[in-house]
């Protein structure tokens, strides 16, 4: 059990794939202008890694290794798409203001990740952890990067107005630049109070 | 002085390791070293003894700011007073009026910036930059009188902290962290920073009728067929007032007579580099003189030398693309390095109409670039004296 509670929990602090690892940077640039893209962007990429993370996993032992990664690859765009078409169905508004980036979970890189250096070698079980501490520690990082730049950048939170509406905003955390300086930031107060031994300098 | 060394060296030992407050060695090391002569000497070659230190250097930076800074307050009063009561009220009281509005956007960008500087010495231990002093005084400089002044403590924090203390302090800055702070606000609040009813301050209802609009609003939207100098001039900037500066604008930029006397101290004392301001001017007038003979809009045919005096062009020329941190430190570098950020203001001032102004924004483009540049004079230099003893 000491091992299941590891793989959840480390993804979400110390091993957190965005602000340790560095991946998926990408859509957490793209989505986080507000809270309600961003939770639905998570769920989406839950969803999609838990999904990838078991089938790889149940595959592991099948899927000759020099063409795994089309294997992977193939299975991942399937659940995208399925996952995609879902949202469309069912959330359309926000569906069209995450345009390109529920499609573009196929290039992110936390998928690709977890499924090679995880699921390919791990039992169907763990894989899922797995898929839930990554995709929560996605969550974490980018529901706070939306959070802060909501607030800052419109003075709302999920379309409720917190700040008084005379606070005037603030142009560059609606850009994408800002979500880089904010993640930036996280990064340096995590190597700053984190316990985990990074590379040394 | 004597009794004031005395003084110091009396408390020394409480700031010094193990003493009462070592954690504010940095505060009493830069107290001690700008009024004396640093004891400390350099414990590897190469020895130079020379009264310009670090310091030094920047002080006279901030020497060539007065008379920016001066007309600046001059100016601030004088559009003021110009707006509100439709005539000029003399000297003092267009100076008195300028106080009103520029010295509290210097205490405040002094005073939090100073504060973050303090916080990241005592954290980090290292000691406090004079650096900081021409940081805090350039980016007041360039901001609009009616700059609301928590905008300005918010800029000047992101300044210090982004711009220069993440990536390890003075000496080690990428961007230049006046213009750092200066984006900043630019983006995040453009409706205080840009348009045209920031750059004079007006107390009470404005003089109906009344625009504040820059050269270089103007020229952004100038309409075809009349040339844009008769445009300029029906708003009162002929080439003389711009040159002198009595337009509105940036608290310290309006005035190309002030900065260049800036730039004759900067050159003479040898601080400022000369290559990088000549070749920002040879770029400015190259591009400019180009895109005239080429460009159709009406500000393509404007004579390149109105480049020079519109805008930011000689304050950023002079004080900011020659900060010898974030600018390029090779000699041919610097040429380059000059050349292309003169090119680049003309070619966004031109090109797009969202940024009137483009000096900040290629300075700090060209802020970005300026180590590859180095790099490859540097790497061209070694190919060259390899080929001779080859």
């Amino acid at each position: 059990m000491a091992k299941a509670k590891t793989i959840i929990l480390d993804p979400l602090s110390d091993d957190n794939p965005i602000t340790y690892q560095v991946l998926g940077v990408c859509s957490a640039l793209a989505v986080t202008v507000q809270v309600q893209t961003a939770f639905v962007m998570c769920i989406a990429l839950t969803l999609v890694l838990a999904g990838s993370n078991l089938v790889i996993s149940l595959m592991r032992n099948m899927i000759p290794s020099r063409i795994r990664m089309i294997v992977e690859l193939s299975v991942i765009a399937t659940l995208v798409i399925l996952v995609d078409q879902v949202l469309k169905a069912t959330a359309y508004d926000v569906s069209k203001q995450l345009s390109v980036f529920v499609g573009l979970i196929i290039t992110n890189c936390i998928v690709m990740g977890r499924a090679e250096a995880f699921a390919m070698q791990n039992n169907a079980r763990d894989s899922i952890l797995d898929a839930v501490g990554n995709g929560g520690g996605y969550s974490i990082i980018l529901i706070l990067v939306a959070t802060l730049r909501e607030i800052i950048g419109s003075g709302t939170w999920y379309g409720f107005r917190v700040l008084p509406a005379s606070y005037p905003g603030n142009g560059l955390m609606v850009l994408a630049p800002s979500a880089f300086l904010i993640i930036g930031l996280m990064i340096w107060a995590q190597r700053t109070w984190m316990t985990k031994k990074f590379e040394e300098d | 002085m004597k009794f004031m060394l005395d003084m110091h060296d009396k408390v020394r030992h409480h700031f010094e390791k193990g003493g009462k407050f070592e954690k504010f060695w940095p505060l009493f090391d830069a107290q001690d070293t700008f009024m004396f002569t640093p004891a400390t000497t350099t414990s590897s070659g190469p020895h130079v003894r020379d009264a310009l230190d670090l310091k030094r250097v920047m002080i006279t930076v901030v020497f060539a700011l007065f008379p920016a800074i001066l007309f600046g307050i001059w100016n601030a009063g004088h559009q003021h007073n110009l707006a509100t009561d439709g005539a000029a009220q003399g000297i003092m009281p267009d100076i008195l009026m300028g106080l009103r509005y520029v010295v509290p956007v210097i205490i405040v960008s002094y005073a939090v910036g100073g504060i973050w500087e303090v916080l990241f010495c005592i954290v980090r231990k290292h000691e406090i930059n004079e650096g900081f002093l021409v940081t805090g005084m350039l980016f007041p400089l360039t901001l609009p009188p009616t700059i609301p002044l928590w905008q300005v403590a918010v800029g000047i924090s992101f300044g210090v902290v982004i711009g220069k203390e993440i990536f390890g302090g003075t000496g080690m800055n990428v961007l230049n962290p006046a213009l750092t702070a200066r984006a900043f606000i630019f983006f995040a609040y453009p409706s205080q920073m840009s348009g045209d009813a920031v750059w004079v301050a007006m107390s009470g209802d404005a003089v109906q009728g009344f625009s504040g609009a820059t050269a270089l609003a103007i020229a952004a939207i100038a309409e075809p067929g009349v040339p844009l100098t008769n445009a300029l001039t029906d708003a009162g900037l002929t080439f003389k007032n711009m040159f002198l500066g009595t337009i509105p604008g940036s608290i310290g930029e309006t005035s190309t007579l002030a900065c260049l006397i800036g730039a004759a101290i900067l050159i003479l004392t040898r601080i400022g580099s000369w290559q990088i301001m000549a070749g920002m001017v040879i770029g400015t007038l190259a591009t400019a003189g180009l895109a005239g003979a080429m460009g159709t809009s009406v500000f393509a045919q404007l004579p390149p030398q109105y480049h020079l005096v519109m805008g930011g062009f000689a304050f950023g020329c002079v004080f900011m693309a020659t900060d010898p941190v974030s600018s390029a430190a090779t000699g041919i570098g610097k040429w380059i390095y000059g050349v292309l950020i003169g090119m680049l203001v003309v070619i966004i001032r031109l090109a797009n109409p969202a940024y009137p102004e483009g000096v900040m924004l290629s300075i700090l483009f060209m802020n970005v670039m300026a180590p590859m540049i180095d790099h490859y004079v540097l790497q061209a230099h070694i190919r060259k004296r390899k080929a001779r003893y080859a």
